[in-house]
């Protein structure tokens, strides 16, 4: 079979933007129990790579990313972002959340614009920019509505444009499009490869949509079933850019690609039904 | 179910008529020689009317409307000020928190009645007594909702304000103050209904002016149409003040769903 060919690692790239090394996670309950999360675990995410992490529901996907944002403190292992290792919070980073992360108070222009202001532009200037990026993400004439007069698709949008107006060296996205309908999801999709071809930045995905995960990234990264999750397959995905995340799809590589990585993640799919794993 | 505005308003005017009807009917009209409604305990509707119109028109009870307006004012700014500063600061310090909680709740559950002859002994006849009951009810209701809307702020906004960069200042001003404030405004009607609830209770205990003043000042004389105008009078007050409470709740919480804004 083909298999070993394509989890052979891809060809390893420019400068390293995110390296987790034998990173492992562990939560704490008051009881004195400890779930352990994430095992000791390696990842490394090169400088404009687009890389996704796909796993089965609860395998710890969220729990590596967060790690990389600096909002958890792993058990053991490092982070390193950009050669230097991270401490506190990952300021390089933009992270997209999976749950609406606007603030309601206030507008979508004003969310958008608050991520310049509170790193010191003029409101003024930040106001414009943030003009600008609403124009970017299509709701150019959206920005007086606050977030619950928009559908789940435009919020997505405004968060979008919200953590990529700092420009951030890295993009930080956990299920961003999970709650939107299998329109939105590729029009969304689109948008964010439009966006990320502009300046290419590295890029950790997550998702538990295979489909999603080939279309968007250069990188497919398997998780196994949690607890002590783990990274159990790496493989590069060589379909041509520009992509466009619909007709991407009917590509008979996708095909290859797909039916390869789909049967090492249904073993680990089928795994978190398990009986003993449902406590 | 649905009931159309037209049908609504005629519906609510019959019962208006009704009561009216009845309590007429019962004071005026002796059946079997009695009255149901005796005058001298229920007094008339005719009486009642003609009593508010009489005090309108020769304006005695503006003065009185005006000091039961500024005690209710105050007690809610005060009490709104206090409730917001001790909430942040609860809030923010959990020790301080747990510290203060058994005594918090000690107070709240003091009825706030019986501080009222302290309040009068402490500060007097004048307004200030009123303001400080009325302080003391509207306090707890804003620090326990300023308190909630720190503590319940989406922990996935702060991580994503944090990740933005914002410093401890800005997250007060850009995420903890405004989560606080919607809080504290879904009780808006609450705590202006307390504040004069707090103004009414300390004038009818002992004052020289103001509505429970009036109401009280006519009980001593068994002047049963100065209680009854009074009681319309206060209830017509509190619906205004209600009213605009309903104007500035609008005008500031603009960014809310409609659902999460109407509330008993």
């Amino acid at each position: 079979m083909g298999l070993s060919v394509l989890q052979s690692r891809a060809p390893e790239p420019r400068e390293t933007a995110v390296d987790l090394d034998n990173v492992s996670i562990q939560f704490t309950f008051p009881n004195g129990n400890v779930f352990k999360a994430v095992a000791p675990t390696s990842l490394r995410v090169g400088e404009g790579e687009f890389v996704a992490i796909v796993g089965p529901t609860g395998c710890g996907k969220s729990t590596l990313l967060n790690a990389t944002a600096g909002l958890l403190a792993p058990a053991s292992g490092t982070v390193e972002i950009h050669g230097n290792p991270l401490v506190g919070l990952n300021r390089s980073a933009g992270y997209l959340f999976q749950q609406d992360a606007l603030m309601p108070w206030k507008t979508a222009l004003d969310n958008i614009s608050i991520a310049l202001e509170t790193n010191g532009t003029p409101r003024r200037e930040a106001l414009k920019t943030a003009q600008e990026w609403l124009g970017k993400v299509g709701l150019a004439r959206f920005g007086d509505r606050y977030p619950h007069q928009l559908s789940g698709g435009q919020r997505k949008r405004v968060g979008l444009a919200q953590v990529l107006v700092r420009h951030p060296k890295i993009l930080l996205m956990d299920e961003p499009f999970g709650p939107l309908d299998a329109q939105t999801r590729q029009i969304m999709g689109n948008l964010l490869l439009n966006l990320w071809a502009a300046d290419r930045k590295a890029v950790l995905f997550v998702t538990h949509d295979l489909e999603e995960a080939i279309a968007l990234s250069d990188r497919v990264v398997i998780m196994s079933a949690g607890p002590e999750a783990k990274i159990i397959g790496d493989h590069a995905i060589d379909l041509p850019r520009p992509r466009d995340v619909s007709d991407i799809r009917l590509h008979p590589r996708f095909h290859d690609l797909h039916r390869s990585i789909w049967e090492q993640l249904k073993a680990e799919v089928i795994k978190t039904y398990e009986p003993e794993d449902m406590s | 179910m649905k009931i159309n505005h037209a049908k609504l308003l005629a519906l609510q005017v019959i019962v208006a008529i009704a009561s009216l009807g009845i309590w007429y009917v019962g004071s005026k009209v002796p059946i079997f020689g009695k009255f149901f409604l005796p005058e001298f305990f229920f007094s008339t509707p005719g009486d009642v009317i003609a009593r508010i119109i009489h005090v309108f028109a020769t304006g005695t009870i503006w003065k009185h409307l005006y000091i039961t307006l500024v005690e209710t004012i105050l007690a809610f700014f005060i009490g709104s000020a206090g409730g917001i500063l001790i909430g942040f600061w609860f809030a923010r310090k959990p020790t301080v928190a747990a510290v203060f909680e058994p005594y918090v709740k000690m107070a709240n559950a003091l009825p706030r009645v019986v501080l009222a002859p302290i309040f009068m002994l402490w500060l007097g006849l004048g307004i200030w007594s009123k303001v400080a009951l009325g302080v003391t009810l509207v306090f707890f209701i804003v620090f326990f909702n300023v308190y909630q809307g720190v503590k319940e702020v989406s922990p996935t906004i702060l991580s994503n304000a944090r990740l933005m960069g914002m410093n401890e200042r800005q997250l007060f001003r850009n995420v903890y103050w405004p989560s606080a404030l919607s809080w504290m405004f879904s009780s808006l009607h609450t705590s202006v209904g307390f504040a004069l609830v707090g103004a009414v209770v300390g004038e009818y205990l002992g004052a020289s002016a103001g509505l429970g003043y009036l109401i009280h000042q006519a009980e001593g004389v068994f002047d049963v149409t100065g209680v009854f105008s009074g009681m319309v009078i206060l209830s017509a007050f509190v619906l205004i003040v209600d009213w605009g409470v309903t104007l500035i709740e609008n005008r500031l919480l603009v960014w809310r769903p409609q659902s999460a804004s109407s509330q008993a």
